[in-house]
Formats: C-alpha cells, structure tokens, sequence
C-alpha cells in the first residue's frame, strides 16, 4: 500500500497574496511606470478568467509545481503594451501579446523567487499567451487558485497562482539515482 | 562604437534593453538580436561582438549554458556579459557569475540600473 505525501502549507495564502502584490506593483512601477491599485483577493477552485480578453500563463516546476498567470481585457493589454514598449497601441496584435507575455513573466518570475524561499528550486516555462472571446481555463487536479485583482484605471486585471505539492517528484526521489519513468509510474 | 547582442526570447524586452542601451553614455554601434543561446552563438560566430546581455529562461539554449559555451572559447572569454533575468535567487546570481558572467540585473530594470551597471564595465 502506497500512501501520498501530505500537502505541506509551506507558504500561508497571506505570503502568496503579497508576493503577488508586490511583484505586481514593482513590474508596473519599474518598467511601466503606471500607478496600479491593489484589490480584491479571492481564491477560486477554476482559474478565474474573463469570457474574454487576454490570459497569459506561465507553469512553476520543482518539488511544488503550479501556474501563474495574469487575465485582463483586451483594452488593458493594449494599454500595458503601451506603456511597456513606449509606443501607441490600438488593437491586440504580436506585439501587444508579447508585451503582456513578458510582465508576466516578470511578475511570476519574482512571485517564483519567494516561492523558492520556501518550497526550494523551481524552474519556469515560457509564457502562453491566449487571446480570444467567450473561453474558458482549466486545470486538471483540484487545486485551488489564489487569484489578486488590481484597478489599471478604470481597466481590471487579476494575477493568479495555484502550486502544490508535486506527488511525481516525491515518488521519483525514493530510489535516488533511479527516477521512475513517467510512462511505467503505477 | 560598441556592438551589441541582446539574447532574450521576449521580443519586448529586446526592444526595451535597445532603447535603454541608446540612452546610455556607452558609444553602442549596430545591436544585434538573438532569440536563444543557440542563435546567440551563431551570431558571436559572424560578428564581432563587443558587448552581451542575455536573459537566462529561454528555450532551446537557455541564458546559463549559453554563457557557459562562450566563456568556453579563448576568443570569447573577454567580451563583458550582462544577464539580465527574472530569476532573483542568490544562488542563481552565483551561478551566472561562476559562470562566466560580468554582472546581473534582475528584471523588472530600470534604465538607471543598465547604466550604471555598463558603466561599471567600461
């Protein structure tokens, strides 16, 4: 009989939340230079995401693993692409969804860098950009989403992080030296 | 004049890190782009290159294993790297200056911070 690692609280919700807040309000700041407004903070069993607009998200992998990700309208991401790249935008284009692709980035990449402080190593994909109306986010498992809103003006976007233990890596540890292949895992 | 390679996956942050490299005092030349550490050195291999800056998370080659093969060659061992990165770790930092790297600014940057960080260098 095999028995499953207890998720560990490594990390309460109020270190996450202002991780989160921090990383967010530093990026805006630094490389924007747009003031934003911290909000609501609600934690959410699906990805809360809008029925439309612009989703960038970015997986988390170590011994925890998880996704980032920031959901906003199209109107704002044209806005963040503005101010970022320092050119006029109007509409949703390449290099607006770059643009967002990136502060997310930069704004997982920090939360990451807290996160580390207490789960250990973690490495971070490249960002996934999904641009479109009336879809839906889902990840599989039943890990809950703690999910930040900030005000950009009259614009709203969320920032959004689910993690939890990752169960593979603590079975692939137990012969060190002898991972267990994924395809063979009972 | 100096000329530049900026290696970074984000084509926003390349165009970020040329408009702060123009503000800069350093004399900057052509600026050359690179998406990843493979095409990086290809780059190094066809042009003369007096200056780097590179990201560490990208695909195919990231930023670490890239300066790891530069520093590799006698030819390229000179030439300042500056990683610039999300990745905010100590041990990351150490990492990159184990490496081979001559300094690290973590992003979010500000142009005040590649300046004085160029101007360290030069």
């Amino acid at each position: 009989m095999t028995t499953e690692p207890e998720p560990v609280q490594a990390i309460s919700q109020h270190e996450l939340v202002e991780a989160i807040r921090s990383a967010t309000g530093e990026v805006f700041t630094t490389m924007l230079d747009l003031s934003i407004t911290p909000g609501e903070v609600f934690v959410e069993k699906e990805e809360a995401v809008p029925s439309s607009g612009v989703v960038s998200l970015i997986g988390l992998a170590g011994s925890w693993v998880g996704t980032g990700s920031l959901a906003c309208s199209a109107d704002c991401a044209v806005k963040i692409a503005s101010a970022l790249l320092a050119t006029p935008y109007t509409a949703i284009d390449e290099d607006v969804l770059d643009a967002v692709a990136e502060v997310t980035n930069m704004i997982i990449g920090n939360v990451k860098t807290v996160l580390e402080g207490h789960l250990g190593a973690m490495g971070l994909s490249t960002p996934t950009v999904i641009y479109g109306r009336n879809f839906q986010t889902r990840s599989s498992g039943t890990q809950e989403w703690t999910v930040v809103s900030f005000a950009l003006g009259e614009d709203r976007l969320c920032v959004q992080v689910c993690i939890a233990p990752n169960v593979d890596a603590h079975k692939r540890t137990t012969r060190t030296g002898f991972p267990v292949p994924h395809l063979l895992r009972t | 004049m100096l000329d530049v390679l900026i290696v970074d996956d984000s084509a926003a942050i390349r165009k970020i890190l040329q408009r702060v490299l123009r503000q800069t005092e350093v004399p900057i030349g052509t600026v050359y782009e690179a998406s990843d550490g493979v095409e990086a050195l290809e780059t190094l291999r066809r042009q003369t290159i007096g200056l780097v800056l590179s990201d560490i998370n990208m695909p195919n080659m990231d930023g670490l294993e890239f300066l790891t093969k530069m520093r590799a060659e006698d030819v390229w061992k000179s030439i300042p790297v500056l990683m610039v990165s999300t990745e905010g770790t100590q041990a990351k930092v150490l990492e990159a200056v184990e490496r081979g790297a001559s300094g690290y600014v973590r992003k979010p940057f500000t142009a005040e911070q590649i300046q004085e960080k160029l101007t360290g260098l030069f």
